[in-house]
């Protein structure tokens, strides 16, 4: 049997700390853990927040965003590798722990979300690199009493060009330490850039090929006990009376403890906890939704769009336009669920000096102040350990702190560590999905075809209400959260009257941002009615665009650039057909054309060309992962995502009723980048909304069927129409 | 019971029932095999049983007893599971890296039977893998290459 200690030794071998050579870890700054460290290796030393050097010149660079996928370890050491001037072979990254220093340049948090990772990020690492670059300089000015206009920094060394003296950074760093941080450190000319722009290999890849990668579910401390947590059938209920003899009696069950989200079952191994928790028996009080369901939502949402919402963006006078040939459509989202592959975790340790939590979080600082607060303790005796998460996609991100809060709640006078589990149904149950929404567009074309009105009124929940962040995203005037209408507000087509408006949706579902926040739902109605508009002008659909898209060069090039690369009008196979959808999110620009076919009357994808407009690519290999996962997330969602809510109960539990984009489904993705000296932005996300109205713009040209309705399940695509 | 896991015996003490997966990471302490679905669905739980790619999250322990274990932390100690897993490096294959372990133990499974596998063989190899970040492609790119290696 394997011991608590050699668990701990797991750890922290796992954690990085031990090995040496191109490695990836967490944090542990726990002052008796890393004293046993220690003994395995001599600690490096900090030079500043971000970087710190050991004696035999391995470099550690510390990453304050949260590695789930995106690639933000490799893009963001790229970016303080070039400008520290050390070789990429003797860099290590490791996860920031929660401290201001830490905090996004514009936002007050330590928080991973909104395609920021490299984007708002790039601009301080480079700095931080070559701020730990001119204080190493400077420590060797004093040692070798030279100026420091004589020294330059490469390679991981000083070097004193005149007398050839070279002084690796691992003597250093010590010195370099204690000077004062210069305030604006010259940054390098992009021409001269080693790694910003590359293919750089990701820092992680061996790990996580070999399965030493740490996530949270991997965290293994002294004396750890694993819990789940039986919770209401419907968001809102409450155990009106439980009977927990039957559990008390699963062997490794230690504890049965109420907490506000429900019914913990703390058991020595996970085994024994989900054991436990078939065996209880709850009563449940029904909560406020009892009686919700999705249908009756969509009923209730196609009706308010047609009363007065609130307008949220208006161009020229739309109540003048009169004439013209009039066409309106309504177009349909559900509720998704994020369903990472890691299932939500999250371990608390409380001890004599506060309250450790290990998580893959993607929202350190107010998960701290959460767990804080449940625990009774201030933030700062709360101490984050951010693990590698199992995808986010928003789920990790949480204003609320469910997952957080209530692993706190379990732990709390427990007496040892405690880890609680979600199942993978309780993920697809447990609420926090993107919102249904619906959406109601009309047109009104002028002779040329071109519209001369553009509404768009929706019905969705806001992500925000009666969280820290509601006042961040909503607007004052007009009460409506941008959140709910990005993308339909941004509508970039140049048409001299256009109304958006919002009615705020209500319903007792919880519900978060989900890759592409609003946009997942705008871009699908937005790309899906130009779509019908430049078929009721009669004008082929990229044309159509293009003409309307004067004022965007950003978004001309791309679409120029994906009808390129994808041949545009060529004609294809029988039984082929391409579509296309385009649109910015994130201040990136992304353009897809899908190329479908149906096999047995189902749409099957067989390629997408995608090209995106992203600023400075600075790893493009990592770009054209992000692009291919948006895709296959967003493909998934488009062809078969769906939750819905019968009697306040969710329908779906795993993934046999809520099945993700298998092997044998992944269409060939081709990625192209718009070449780009502009600061980079958003690519995490802007890949994901374009692809469901792509794929319908496809189908539509396939067989003459518009789907309004996601998924595309909803809709029955008649066969094939003769060429 | 006694099992045999990546060549060493092990005692474990559990019901009978207890699934593998669990037996593996929370008895033994071997966190490389992931618990994704709990039902046979994900594959991300997947290691070999006297070499056949099996899910670990819906299989007793007792059935294994006195069969060869093997996990994703073991599998690079033979020359295909170290040329697969260098492959992977070599494509970048992981995004989160979640499912990878599973990915990699079907891969191994894969090329063990099927030394130069088509693209339709690697297909319904793979398909019980679910990969929530879409790495898919390069998945397939990594498997030819360590079958070309």
């Amino acid at each position: 049997m394997t011991t608590s200690q050699s668990n701990r030794r797991d750890f922290i071998k796992s954690s990085g700390l031990a090995a040496g050579g191109l490695w990836v870890g967490v944090s542990l700054p726990l002052a008796g853990r890393l004293a046993e460290a220690a003994s395995v290796a001599a600690p490096p030393t900090p030079v500043t927040a971000f970087v710190k050097v050991a004696a035999d010149n391995q470099i550690t660079l510390i990453i304050p965003k949260s590695e789930m996928g995106q690639g933000v370890f490799t893009g963001l050491a790229q970016a303080v590798a070039d400008e520290l001037e050390v070789d990429w072979q003797k860099i290590t990254v490791e996860s920031a722990p929660v401290a201001e220093v830490y905090h996004l340049p514009f936002v007050p948090s330590q928080f991973t979300g909104g395609s920021s990772s490299i984007a708002g990020s790039f601009a301080a690492m480079r700095k931080a690199g070559a701020t730990a670059r001119l204080l190493l300089i400077h420590a060797a000015a004093d040692t070798l009493g030279v100026p420091a206009s004589e020294l330059q920094a490469e390679h991981g060394m000083v070097i004193h060009a005149a007398s050839g003296r070279r002084l690796p950074f691992g003597t250093l760093a010590a010195h370099a330490a204690t000077l004062p941080t210069p305030q604006d450190p010259p940054l390098k000319d992009p021409s001269q850039w080693r790694y910003i722009g590359k293919d750089m290999p990701r820092v992680d890849s061996r790990v996580k090929s070999t399965g030493k990668a740490l996530f949270g579910l991997d965290v293994r401390l002294p004396n750890l006990h694993f819990a789940v947590v039986a919770r209401a059938p419907t968001f809102g209920g409450r155990v009106a009376s439980l009977d927990s003899s039957a559990a008390k009696a699963v062997p490794g069950v230690i504890a049965i403890k109420e907490v506000p989200s429900g019914i913990a079952v703390i058991a020595k191994h996970t085994w024994a906890a989900l054991q436990g928790r078939k065996a209880l028996k709850v009563q449940w009080q029904d909560g406020a939704g009892a009686t919700f369901s999705t249908s009756q939502l969509a009923k209730d949402y196609a009706e308010k769009v047609k009363q007065s919402s609130m307008v949220v963006h208006t161009l020229g006078n739309p109540s003048a336009v009169t004439t013209g040939e009039h066409l309106e459509a309504d177009y349909v989202t559900p509720y998704l669920a994020h369903a990472p592959m890691e299932p939500l975790n999250c371990a608390v340790d409380f001890n004599a000096t506060g309250c450790d939590v290990y998580t893959g979080t993607q929202f350190q600082t107010g998960d701290r102040a959460a767990a804080a607060f449940v625990a009774g303790l201030n933030p700062e005796q709360v101490r984050i350990h951010t693990t590698y998460l199992g995808g986010g996609f928003g789920r990790r991100a949480n204003p609320a702190s469910d997952f957080v809060r209530e692993a706190v709640s379990v732990a709390k006078d427990f007496g040892a560590p405690v880890m609680t589990v979600w199942s993978r149904e309780d993920d697809i149950q447990g609420g926090y999905y993107r919102p249904q929404a619906h959406n109601r567009m009309t047109a009104t074309l002028a002779a040329d075809g071109k519209p001369l009105l553009w509404t768009h009124t929706q019905a969705v929940q806001s992500l925000t209400r009666g969280t820290p962040l509601e006042k961040m995203v909503t607007d004052p005037k007009t009460g409506v959260e941008r959140l709910q209408h990005e993308g339909a507000s941004t509508m970039p087509y140049q048409i001299p009257n256009v109304q958006v408006s919002v009615h705020d949706g209500r319903a007792p579902v919880p519900v978060l941002w989900w890759r592409s926040v609003g946009h997942s739902n705008t871009a699908f109605a937005v790309e899906s009615f130009i779509d019908e508009c430049a078929h009721a002008a009669g004008i082929d659909a990229i044309s159509y665009r293009e003409a309307l898209l004067a004022e965007h060069p950003r978004h001309l090039a791309t679409l120029k650039l994906a009808a390129d690369k994808a041949q545009w009008g060529k004609k294809l196979p029988a039984g082929r057909a391409h579509g296309v959808a385009i649109h910015e999110a994130f201040n990136s620009v992304v353009a897809e054309i899908a190329e479908v076919s149906l096999v047995d009357g189902r749409p099957h994808v067989h390629r997408v060309v995608a090209a995106v407009h992203c600023g400075i690519a600075v790893n493009p290999r990592l770009i054209e992962s992000q692009i291919e996962g948006a895709i296959c997330y967003g493909l998934s969602a488009a062809l078969f995502g769906e939750i819905t809510l019968e009697e306040g109960r969710v329908q779906q539990s795993n993934f046999n009723d809520y099945p993700p984009l298998r092997m044998a489904e992944m269409p060939a993705v081709e990625v192209h980048i718009v070449p780009s000296t502009d600061y980079p932005s958003g690519i995490g996300e802007p890949g994901t909304p374009p692809i469901a109205p792509a794929v319908a713009n496809a189908l539509f040209a396939l067989t003459g069927i518009r789907a309004r309705r996601l998924p595309l399940t909803h809709t029955s695509f008649s066969p094939t129409k003769p060429a | 019971m006694r099992l045999t896991i990546n060549g060493q015996h092990h005692d474990i003490d559990a019901s009978a029932d207890m699934p593998l997966l669990w037996v593996l990471r929370d008895l033994v302490g071997l966190t490389g095999t992931k618990f994704g679905c709990g039902a046979a669905l994900c594959g991300a739980c997947t290691v070999h049983i006297d070499g056949v790619a099996t899910r670990s999250c819906v299989l007793p322990a007792s059935a294994v007893v006195g069969k060869q274990i093997t996990t994703i932390e073991a599998i690079g100690g033979t020359p295909l599971g170290k040329k697969i897993q260098d492959a992977w490096v070599a494509e970048d294959v992981p995004q989160c890296g979640y499912c990878q372990s599973g990915q990699i133990m079907s891969a191994t499974a894969l090329l063990k039977t099927t030394p130069k596998p088509s693209n339709a063989e690697i297909d319904s190899a793979m398909n019980g893998n679910i990969c929530r970040c879409g790495t898919y492609s390069r998945i397939r790119k990594a498997i030819h290459r360590a079958a070309e290696g």
